[in-house]
């Protein structure tokens, strides 16, 4: 039914396109990769505009900023790959945790792959720094660190530096709705505090 | 300057006040002004009503009238609209290539009147005096169609005498929108509702607009409320002077 | 309907969420009157229409961000065929498993097989208008099959065992108070205190909803694009209930329209600068996840895509009314239509409302089936400027009411007055005869329909002695 299905819808297609509609080149006069250089200012401005945390800290700072941040008696959830000197003591790593593990921790704290300063978003890749996926989603605090040669100026500058073959999620502050009477409201299903540590470079 | 005019059905036939002062108001500013008696409706009721077969005759009629002019006056934005960016699509699937570039070619040659002054003849004070509280509808087709944009205003501004006043949600459809008017007449009167509301709330003595379309639906309905308020023609403000 | 194979077809009747029950001004009377519908929907656009302006003013070069989504759009319906081939290429190399459905009928069909296959009796959905045209839910419980929806929005709409009414926000006719009736009155276990203050009611979803992602092993998406050149698929959202879909479960089934799929990853610099900005007025959405088939250890580990026609290959056969195939359903011209603002989206029958909606539902279907639509517009042109892709809705409208059936009344009122006007004679002496109208009554009151609708709310202009061209010839 289905292979049937794939040359009936093929057939249709081409059918619609039987007045073979020809396409000039597409215009790309926006602003494209490499255009501005990455601001730290414009970044702090609109993660803190779309509630997310910052700090600036030292690479000697992240431990202890984490555990502070993952609250009393609260874990340090880390993923695998995570740099040991920002591991807070006592942090429990991602070795395949069931999922009621991984949300009962007090905080996750992880690296970042890219940020857009424009938009105010972090880009994470699943590196092992990174963890899975799944570990920055069911803890209710995220702690993300970011070194200053990671952010870039615009959208089309953290596309060319992303491989599209991992998996990616792309946060812009904590977890928010715009359902209700459309406005933007936190803290819904994923993480309802975004902290964001720049390192200083 | 020889300047064809072409007054639309509307203005011809319910708002002659409108084609009058288009005249007048070109005369006295020393052009010659035309009027090609065969000259009948550009069709747009029945394009956008979906009937562009039943329009042919009448886009062939608009192209075959004034092609022999150099510059075309349309005392309407939205006629102008559709004579700029409906009359070829219509000769085009339904008459024949000839009437198709013919069409567009006096498509380019017609212009609105607003754009008439400001972009052909030059002129922003055309020496009107008109002392009324005002407040201006930019009307759809001229708005995002045509895109007149601000030129309608700037002729305002230079009316002695006139108080013009900001209208609220200026750029929010009246709901006229052609025979929209009669097949969705509820949701059209309260889009009315919302642009009377704000007009009311200028307190203007008149509302003006570049279409006797619009004017005729918001001004029926200004006039079924008894508001006091009344609507005139941009074309009727400019012929305006001091003598009249 | 017969069907010709290989021809392009429109969607089937009987199944899915595409055609009203009444046309479009009788559905509109009772929207009309209902005072607050009209208000929360005046709020909620009044709100995004604010919101989507300042961000979208903040870029220098949206225009041509407009102009390159736009001619990207055309592009790829111009080679839809083999981008889609490519397409389905890249997800299988990756792990990934490609269906094809030429309806409503074969998706619901291959998805429920498919979830009947993993032995789940419960789906957990990422809000999806391609699921909600097919009427996925439906199929799914007569299949014994419990779908859950996790948008909060959607969740409002299955809980009030209500309709959406927007694209984005499918509860925008619902304001706070309302929401908050319905969790008192439809969710399990909520606090019987409960207050209406938005972050309360969106945590009560979090707490409602959080069992019920760690337990349940399908998920069912939709997408926002593809990546013809890479085989990845993207998701959009705000709340983190799509990345919980997207991530938690053991099987993941994402349904998606032809139209969605983009020739390169580099395409996506554009479409992530102009979704969110026309959309929900952010700079950018609180969430996007981006998959490429099947990660080992991280995320679900089967991975299906079901491609749907549905009707699209009917739409792309009509050279002008093919445009519609090109919306991102950011639902920008559902925000700035006056018509939308006032009726809102029930009154438009299809799960595509709005100016889109009546472009493309009645494409979908077939214009019979919904040929009210296209006259569901004052052709303002709103809606073509707020389109982040440039989708001329007004010169598509125009062009589906020329296909549109008309009424035989109509179509020899129109040809008489085409018939008068072309005829300068003839018309001349027709415009002295509309004076003699006066005798329907001053000042038109009493006048037949259609001519009533006018009347009902509006006065007709004093006719005047003389008309233009009396006076000319005079003069």
């Amino acid at each position: 039914m289905t292979s049937s299905s794939r040359e009936l819808i093929l057939d249709r297609i081409r059918a619609a396109l039987r007045d073979a509609p020809i396409v000039g080149e597409v215009p790309r006069e926006y602003r494209p990769a490499g255009t501005d250089s990455a601001d730290l200012d414009v970044l702090i401005d609109r993660l803190v505009d779309y509630k997310a945390e910052v700090y600036r800290v030292s690479a000697g700072e992240v431990a202890a900023t984490a555990a502070r941040l993952a609250g009393e008696g609260g874990a340090v959830l880390v993923p695998p790959g995570l740099p040991m000197e920002w591991r807070p003591e006592g942090a429990l790593t991602d070795d395949g945790l069931a999922p009621d593990r991984i949300a009962s921790a007090g905080a996750v704290l992880t690296a970042a792959a890219v940020a857009v300063a424009e938009t105010g978003t972090i880009v994470l890749d699943a590196s092992p720094d990174q963890g899975r996926r799944i570990i920055t989603l069911l803890p209710d605090v995220h702690v993300c660190v970011l070194r200053p040669d990671q952010v870039v100026a615009s959208v089309p500058d953290a596309i060319a530096r992303l491989d599209p073959r991992r998996p990616l999620t792309w946060i812009s502050g904590p977890s928010a709705t715009s359902d209700i009477e459309l406005n933007r409201v936190e803290g819904v299903h994923g993480p309802r505090h975004l902290h964001v540590l720049i390192l200083d470079s | 300057m020889r300047i064809a005019f072409f007054a639309t059905c509307l203005a011809d036939t319910l708002f002659p006040e409108a084609a009058k002062a288009t005249v007048r108001l070109l005369e006295r500013l020393g052009h010659e002004v035309v009027f090609p008696f065969e000259q009948t409706c550009c069709g747009q009721m029945h394009i956008n009503t979906g009937y562009q077969r039943e329009a042919l005759p009448l886009v062939k009629r608009y192209a075959q009238t004034f092609d022999r002019y150099e510059v075309i006056v349309v005392p309407s934005g939205s006629c102008a609209g559709s004579i700029r960016h409906q009359h070829t699509m219509v000769a085009s699937s339904y008459g024949d290539a000839g009437l198709a570039a013919r069409s567009e070619s006096v498509a380019a040659r017609t212009y609105e009147l607003s754009e008439l002054l400001i972009d052909v003849l030059k002129v922003e004070d055309v020496g009107a005096y008109y002392p009324h509280r005002v407040t201006y509808h930019p009307t759809c087709h001229s708005l995002r169609m045509i895109r007149v944009g601000d030129k309608p205003l700037r002729l305002l501004r230079q009316v002695r005498g006139l108080d013009l006043v900001e209208l609220p949600a200026a750029e929010q459809c009246c709901g006229f929108g052609g025979t929209f008017a009669l097949k969705n007449a509820e949701t059209s009167t309260a889009m009315l509702a919302d642009k009377m509301t704000n007009i009311v709330s200028t307190g203007a003595d008149v509302c003006t607009a570049g279409d006797t379309s619009c004017l005729m639906h918001i001004g029926g309905g200004l006039s079924r409320l008894r508001t006091g308020v009344r609507t005139v023609h941009l074309a009727e403000i400019l012929a305006s002077t001091e003598s009249s | 309907m017969t069907t010709f194979l290989g021809m392009p077809a429109t969607a089937p009747r009987g199944v899915g969420h595409l055609r009203g029950d009444q046309p479009f001004p009788r559905a509109a009377h009772d929207a009309l009157g209902n005072s607050q519908l009209r208000r929360n929907l005046r709020h909620a656009t009044t709100t995004i229409r604010g919101k989507s302006g300042r961000v979208i003013a903040e870029l220098p070069d949206w225009q041509r961000l407009r102009d390159a989504g736009s001619a990207i759009k055309a592009d790829v319906m111009s080679r839809l065929p083999d981008l889609l081939v490519q397409l389905e290429s890249r997800v299988t190399e990756a792990g990934g498993v490609v269906h094809w459905a030429a309806d409503a009928n074969e998706a619901n069909r291959i998805v429920t097989d498919l979830v009947r296959q993993t032995g789940s009796e419960r789906v957990i959905k990422v809000k999806s208008m391609a699921t909600q045209e097919i009427g996925l839910n439906e199929a799914l419980e007569d299949g014994g099959i419990t779908p859950v929806e996790t948008d909060l929005a959607e969740l409002i709409v299955q809980l009030g065992d209500d309709k959406p009414s927007h694209i984005l926000v499918p509860a925008i006719h619902r304001n706070r108070s309302e929401i908050r009736e319905i969790f008192l009155r439809a969710m399990p276990g909520v606090d019987p205190f409960l207050s209406d203050d938005p972050p309360a009611l969106a945590a009560a979803a979090r707490r409602y909803l959080r069992e019920t992602f760690l337990s349940t092993s399908v998920a069912v998406s939709g997408a926002n694009f593809a990546i013809a050149e890479t085989g990845t698929l993207g998701v959009v959202e705000s709340e983190g209930n799509g990345r919980m879909c997207l991530t938690l479960p053991d099987t993941l089934i994402t349904v998606m329209g032809i139209e969605k799929v983009l020739p390169t990853w580099r395409d996506l610099e554009v479409f992530l600068q102009l979704l969110p900005r026309a959309s929900t007025g952010e700079r950018m959405n609180p969430y996007t996840t981006m998959w490429t088939g099947v990660t080992p250890g991280d995320g679900p580990q089967n991975f299906h895509l079901v491609l749907l026609d549905n009707g699209r290959s009917a739409v792309l056969a009509d050279t002008v009314g093919r445009q519609a195939l090109h919306c991102i359903r950011c639902s920008a011209c559902l925000n700035v239509c006056p018509v939308y603002e006032r009726t809102g989206g029930h009154a438009y029958g299809s799960v595509y409302p709005g100016p889109i909606g009546a472009v493309l539902s009645p494409q979908l279907t077939g214009i019979e089936d919904n040929a009210s639509l296209p006259y569901a517009s004052s052709l303002c042109g709103a809606c073509f400027d707020a389109c982040p892709v440039k989708i001329d809705i007004p010169s598509m409208l125009v062009h589906l009411r020329n296909k549109a059936p008309h009424s035989p009344a109509e179509r020899a009122a129109m040809a008489a007055a085409a018939y008068t006007m072309s005829r300068p004679r003839l018309y001349a002496s027709a415009q002295r005869a509309v004076k003699m109208a006066r005798i329907a009554g001053r000042r038109g009151r009493g006048l037949p329909p259609p001519l009533s609708g006018w009347t009902a709310g509006r006065d007709l202009p004093e006719f005047p002695k003389q008309t233009f061209r009396d006076w000319w010839a005079q003069r």
